[in-house]
């Protein structure tokens, strides 16, 4: 077990240069420079220009930038950003909490009524049930983020006003950030209905964050799930004479949710990305709206290193997936 | 020339001695609470009540302590009887019967939980391929383990001791360390033998085995039959070896039952049956054994295949492949009746005397 996760941890750190190089590439291909961003719509003096520009340490060489910022890395330095002057890695601390909360939220939403959905599908293969949730999951799957997360508010918030528009807790409550996520602060709080209120604003946006994840989940399942249910060793369980939720969940699941798993790790890249429309739509406070501001100001280091971070966490999660996967499964424990 | 069982009794392993106070269950008048499972016309159908059976009006006796084997080829029908006895075929499997009686329950109506108190206590079964066999997530021990809480209330410690136990009366060496392998840790022989371990794990009156050896190499094969049999004697449990390997029916049956497309058309006791087949598809069976053709240019077989779903005679099922075909065989199907040394389901019976008819 030890040597499969030394093997996997050896094959981040091509991945770990690679995020570096593409996102260091890419915000420099989108015209337009920080200092052009943050003159405005006033005409840039170019001596004002190049000034600003060497300060910055822009008018180097491309490659020379590069090894700054890797060296800079090397050292732990994430730089600050270009517009607040704030350390990234602060402001990332700060941010990462709401993202992870949402994250969490959508992730419980689309993985217990998924499995759910999924297992009971391919128990009732064929069925009025089953074509219902192949359906809903692939119109769930094709739908665009910032549009269903239009409609839900239209419906929801506007129309029938059940939630807020958007935020993550109302302006009236005053919350002591202490761990960042905002259903436990409310609750270590002592202000009436805030842990209310902040769940009502939750809800929403974990539903359309969570929506695409749902669909490829509970697909996954009831494939998988039709599969496992077909294997001889589900035969031999009800030979033994066991219960059929046993037989189902312990001896079915179980096998049926090693690839499923696999799946799940792969939604947290879906979840992150989808995360940055989430939060728009909702103006949700998290790093999604943090980075797509960053673009938008040409904010280099914090565009760099916070897609970075991002990037780290999705390898970090599918790390854990492997590991987990391993765990879950014996045979690829056994395998090194 | 060589009796039949002699020929086909290659191991030095002599043929059991009859169970003692075992009648023929063959006799249609014989009185069903004898037996410990006791089946009447039953019949397996899939895609609707009109569709042609899998399974056709089949009458079958066990008695406790016996070893009947099912034989016949592929698609007769031999694995099919015994899972519609388990309860595992599933919709749109239909099974009927006019009784579907084991030790005294009837099966065809019984439901869900009490079921499960019978199913893998006092009737347990064993598959062809036991590679696949075994549940990959979970170590044999818990396998194991998972019977002894189900049907003996097993746990803990008990429960481990027991499956330990379990794992030395199957003879897996190393019982203790193997607790907790996974079963792609073992070997097909190793994993059967985990298989017959939890078949046996709650004492069953009645063991299955539906080609136990089928997926194993011919080595391996003569030590699960070995042990098969040593554990129906010891545990007094009776047994239906469901097999296409004659020469392991010689070896360890009471009783045969011949299955052809779904009918049982020979029922005869262990060795009659091999040195005088009734019915001419046993005849051919029995031919088709290579250790029989000794000295011949072709291996005798039975020309043609098990009739389909389309194209089922009118008459007797084997009326397209018989040597002794008549008219009268292609215009009306035999029924399966009783003569002095078991049963036949033929008009021109082989073997048979007009004395002892």
């Amino acid at each position: 077990m030890l040597s499969f996760i030394v093997r996997r941890f050896g094959l981040l750190i091509p991945t770990f240069f690679g995020v570096t190089l593409l996102t260091f590439a890419l915000i420099r291909l989108i015209p337009g420079d920080p200092v052009e961003v943050m003159m405005g719509e006033r005409r840039v003096d170019p001596q004002m220009h190049a000034a600003a520009m060497h300060r910055l340490g822009l008018d180097k060489p491309l490659p020379q930038q590069y090894l700054d910022y890797i060296g800079k890395l090397a050292k732990g330095d994430l730089g600050e950003s270009l517009r607040t002057r704030e350390s990234v890695w602060h402001e990332f601390l700060t941010l990462f909490p709401a993202t992870l909360e949402l994250a969490i939220a959508a992730l419980l939403f689309a993985g217990t009524l998924g499995l759910l959905a999924g297992v009971i599908a391919a128990l009732k293969r064929g069925s009025l049930f089953d074509h219902g949730v192949m359906g809903l999951s692939l119109a769930g799957y094709s739908m665009p983020i910032f549009w269903w997360g239009l409609i839900l508010i239209m419906f929801f918030s506007v129309s029938l006003g059940w939630t807020p528009v958007s935020g993550r807790i109302d302006l009236l409550y005053d919350v002591e950030p202490v761990t960042g996520f905002m259903l436990i602060d409310t609750l270590l709080g002592d202000e009436e209905g805030a842990f209310l209120d902040a769940l009502r604003h939750l809800i929403l946006p974990a539903i359309v964050l969570g929506t695409i994840p749902l669909a490829v989940i509970a697909r996954m399942t009831r494939s998988a799930m039709l599969e496992v249910l077909r294997e001889d060793y589900v035969r031999t369980a009800k030979a033994k004479g066991l219960s059929p939720s046993r037989v189902v969940f312990i001896h079915g699941l179980r096998n049926a949710l090693i690839p499923v798993l696999t799946v799940f790790g792969l939604q947290v890249g879906t979840l992150l990305a989808g995360a940055v429309l989430t939060e728009t739509i909702f103006s949700w406070p998290g790093i999604g709206k943090w980075l797509i501001e960053s673009i938008g100001a040409r904010d280099y280091p914090v565009v760099q290193n916070g897609i970075l971070l991002i990037a780290c966490l999705v390898i970090l999660v599918n790390f854990a997936v492997d590991v987990f996967y391993g765990l879950a499964n014996p045979r690829i424990r056994h395998q090194s | 020339m060589n009796s039949p069982v002699a020929v086909l009794a290659h191991s030095h392993r002599a043929p059991p001695a009859p169970v003692p106070a075992v009648h023929d269950g063959t006799d249609a008048r014989q009185e069903p609470a004898m037996s410990l499972l006791s089946i009447k016309n039953l019949s397996v159908r899939f895609g609707g009540r009109d569709a042609v059976p899998v399974v056709d009006g089949l009458d079958l006796t066990v008695n406790a302590g016996e070893v009947l084997a099912i034989v016949g080829e592929s698609g007769s029908g031999k694995s099919v009887t015994m899972m519609a006895l388990m309860g595992l075929v599933e919709a749109p499997g239909i099974v009927t019967a006019d009784r579907l009686e084991f030790d005294g329950t009837d099966m065809l109506t019984l439901k869900g939980r009490q079921r499960r108190h019978i199913v893998g206590k006092d009737l347990a079964m064993i598959f062809q391929d036991p590679m696949t066999a075994l549940n990959p997530s979970f170590t044999i021990g818990y396998q194991i383990e998972e019977v002894l809480r189900q049907h003996l209330g097993l746990r803990g410690r008990a429960a481990r001791q027991r499956a330990q136990q379990l794992l030395e009366r199957v003879e897996i060496p190393g019982a203790a360390s193997r607790l907790d392998a996974y079963p792609h840790q073992l070997s097909g022989g190793m994993s059967q033998r985990v298989a017959i371990a939890m078949a046996i794990a709650a004492e069953p009156k009645l063991l299955i085995a539906d080609e136990p050896t089928t997926a194993l190499d011919v080595t391996i094969q003569a030590q699960i039959m070995d042990l098969l049999l040593d554990l129906q004697r010891d545990q007094g449990m009776g047994l239906v070896l469901i097999t296409h390997d004659l020469a392991v029916v010689a070896e360890t049956a009471n009783r045969v039952c011949v299955m052809y497309a779904g009918e049982a058309v020979e029922l005869g006791q262990v060795p009659r049956l091999f040195n005088a087949p009734t019915h001419p598809y046993t005849e051919a069976l029995l031919k088709a054994i290579p250790e029989h053709s000794q000295g011949a240019r072709r291996l005798s077989t039975l020309p043609g295949i098990v009739p389909g779903r389309y194209d089922r005679p009118q008459g007797c099922l084997l009326s397209p492949r018989c040597p002794y075909v008549t008219d009268h065989c292609r215009a009306q199907r035999p029924t399966l009746d009783p003569h002095p040394f078991g049963a036949v389901r033929c008009f021109y019976p082989l073997n048979l005397t007009e004395v002892t008819r």
